[in-house]
């Protein structure tokens, strides 16, 4: 309890800064404790989620937009800067940021008929979206290599190559906090003011001079952008990706991480996609029915603790985190 | 000799001239299947001065309202701005012309503070840009604290310091009333609608937002309401539109309006008079 309060008390130090401070000490140290490889592996993977969380809490915690298609974003980014490599022979670090770029631009230009749609009817759309990212990387095998996934090659700078996972677990850290400050920035300025107040009333913050379909159109793209850097930094480490890491459960488990790590704060975000990545990869019995555990987890949050587990755990100890 | 100095120089600093039409309402007409709610309106707001819009049930005020904020789109007519034609202006680009509206029905930001929902109204003059905010840069900066001063200003002086921190779920509903009129004029309107400001407030409440009311119409700002409340708009508003069945019935002053046969008739109700009236 006491370690809880002062964990708590450090947490809300108020500053955005203070808790990115704290986040990378977090970072930084938790390798010490990793045994072996299969660690940091892990480790890559709960960043890459954390990543897509920060991004898809900025759309749907913040905004208050559904969206049940991101894993379709982190696959196009993911396939996108594979084939870009290996077709075209373009450098990975190079790949990366032109696909995150067509994929924002993407995602802005479908992002107005689209985000015109209010809860369920943006879900479906959002979900029809994802199912049709899948369809064509299932079915398209002459470039995706189809089911059976697409194998890439490790990334050479200079005479190195970069396969050490250690090597990509600092990059993807790094990169991490990198995402979770430009959330918390946009969290409090004007521009995701307005997005936390269309969340509530769209006619009153149009009476308040927010062009509410623009705003909506660009935080859905940047939270595209955040997921498909997050796929091309999963082809990266992993080199190696299956249609099955876009399709709809991929989305739901995102979703499923925000909900439970509190929708509307960025650190729940973190909290929830740390908890959900890593059971299924620790403990064996999680992974075999993890679909069903999600359920378990997404019921039980609804019922339980509706505000997620971060918000929740902050007001009990008296502080409010993520504001 | 100086007295004529001194006018000249105070003249561009009335900046709001008596005359002048701040929203002009021309042959406005809404129909709704075969029901014309609103048909045929005209008239003029001058800047100002507090005006109240007034009728029975079904007269069609709310209809006028919402065509004049820009919620409903007239079937004819046109509805000038600081004679700027704004009929066909999305709501958040009426917001920069210089309208701006309370709700009936609130609609608070719940997701934010009292501060934060004012900052919003704020937000209307400050740096918009998405890609400045990721980044924090100066002017994201600039913006964020001089809305906050304005909207910590603004709450002082609508009465709700003590709710600066609190959500709108947690403020009681007169305090969400004054919370909206402070997001309105966070965004320094030129004209205020207000769409029943006193419903469902206590007679002390009404009192209060009888001279909140007063107190913006004095700093400049027009105002032009909706309003139930007789007592309220006979004592405040400076001229009076009368809708019935959504074409204008009366105009004028209240006392013009108290007079008024038709007013009398099909208003209040067969020549009975009501005490408070």
């Amino acid at each position: 309890m006491a370690t809880g309060t002062t964990l708590s008390a450090a947490i809300s130090l108020g500053a955005p800064l203070g808790r990115l401070a704290i986040l990378s000490a977090i970072l930084i140290v938790l390798p010490l404790s990793f045994p072996n490889p299969f660690f940091f592996d892990v480790a890559v993977k709960v960043g890459l989620s954390a990543i897509v969380c920060v991004g898809l809490n900025l759309l749907s915690g913040y905004a208050g937009q559904i969206s049940l298609g991101h894993a379709g974003f982190f696959a196009l980014g993911a396939y996108g800067t594979a084939l870009l490599s290996i077709k075209l022979g373009v450098h990975g670090l190079i790949a990366a940021p032109v696909i995150a770029t067509v994929v924002g631009l993407l995602a802005h230009v479908i992002a107005r008929p689209i985000l015109k749609l209010k809860g369920h009817y943006l879900a479906m759309a959002t979900l029809g979206l994802g199912i049709i990212i899948s369809i064509v990387l299932n079915r398209e095998i002459w470039l995706t290599g189809g089911p059976d996934g697409l194998s890439v090659p490790a990334m050479r700078l200079g005479e190195f190559k970069l396969r050490a996972i250690e090597f990509w677990y600092w990059i993807v850290a790094a990169f991490l906090i990198v995402a979770v400050w430009l959330a918390e920035n946009l969290v409090n300025s004007p521009a995701g003011r307005s997005l936390r107040a269309l969340h509530s009333s769209e006619i009153a913050a149009a009476t308040a001079g927010v062009d509410v379909p623009r705003a909506k159109a660009l935080v859905f793209a940047f939270s595209a952008v955040l997921a498909s850097i997050a796929g091309a930094f999963f082809v990266f480490a992993e080199r190696f990706i299956t249609p099955a890491d876009a399709g709809f459960l991929r989305s739901v488990e995102f979703l499923t991480m925000i909900v439970f790590g509190g929708l509307g704060s960025t650190y729940g975000a973190l909290v929830g996609a740390a908890i959900l990545t890593a059971l299924p990869q620790l403990v064996a019995a999680f992974a075999e029915y993890k679909h069903v555990a999600i359920g378990i987890v997404l019921i039980a949050t609804m019922i339980f603790m509706p505000r997620g587990i971060v918000p929740t755990l902050a007001d009990l100890f008296g502080r409010r985190v993520g504001r | 000799m100086t007295s004529s100095i001194v006018r000249l120089r105070l003249e561009p600093m009335i900046a709001p001239q008596p005359s002048h039409r701040l929203l002009e309402i021309r042959n406005l007409s809404r129909a709704f299947g075969g029901v014309k709610a609103v048909n045929d309106v005209s008239f003029v707001v001058t800047a100002g001065r507090i005006h109240a819009l007034i009728g029975p049930n079904g007269a069609g005020k709310t209809t006028l309202f919402n065509l004049v904020a820009g919620v409903v789109r007239p079937s004819a007519g046109q509805v000038l701005l600081d004679e700027r034609d704004v009929t066909d202006l999305p709501t958040a680009e009426r917001a920069q012309a210089g309208l701006q509206r309370t709700f009936q029905n609130l609609q608070t930001f719940s997701e934010l503070t009292a501060l934060e929902s004012v900052m919003v109204g704020a937000h209307l003059r400050s740096e918009p840009s998405f890609l400045k905010a990721l980044f924090n840069t100066p002017a994201i900066r600039q913006a964020n604290a001089e809305a906050r001063d304005r909207a910590e200003m603004l709450l002082q002086r609508v009465g709700l310091d003590t709710f600066r921190d609190s959500r709108s779920d947690a403020m009681p509903y007169g305090a969400l009333k004054r919370l909206d009129i402070a997001r309105a004029l966070a965004a320094e309107p030129k004209l205020l609608l207000m769409d029943e400001p006193a419903a469902g407030l206590n007679p002390a409440e009404t009192a209060t937002m009888r001279d909140l009311i007063a107190d913006i119409a004095l700093q400049g700002v027009t105002v032009l309401l909706v309003e139930h409340d007789m007592k309220l708009v006979m004592s405040i508003a400076e001229t009076i539109v009368v809708l019935d069945q959504g074409q204008k019935l009366a105009e004028g002053t209240p006392d013009e309006i108290r007079r008024s046969p038709e007013v009398i008739r099909a208003y209040l109700g067969g020549g009975i008079r009501r005490r408070r009236s």
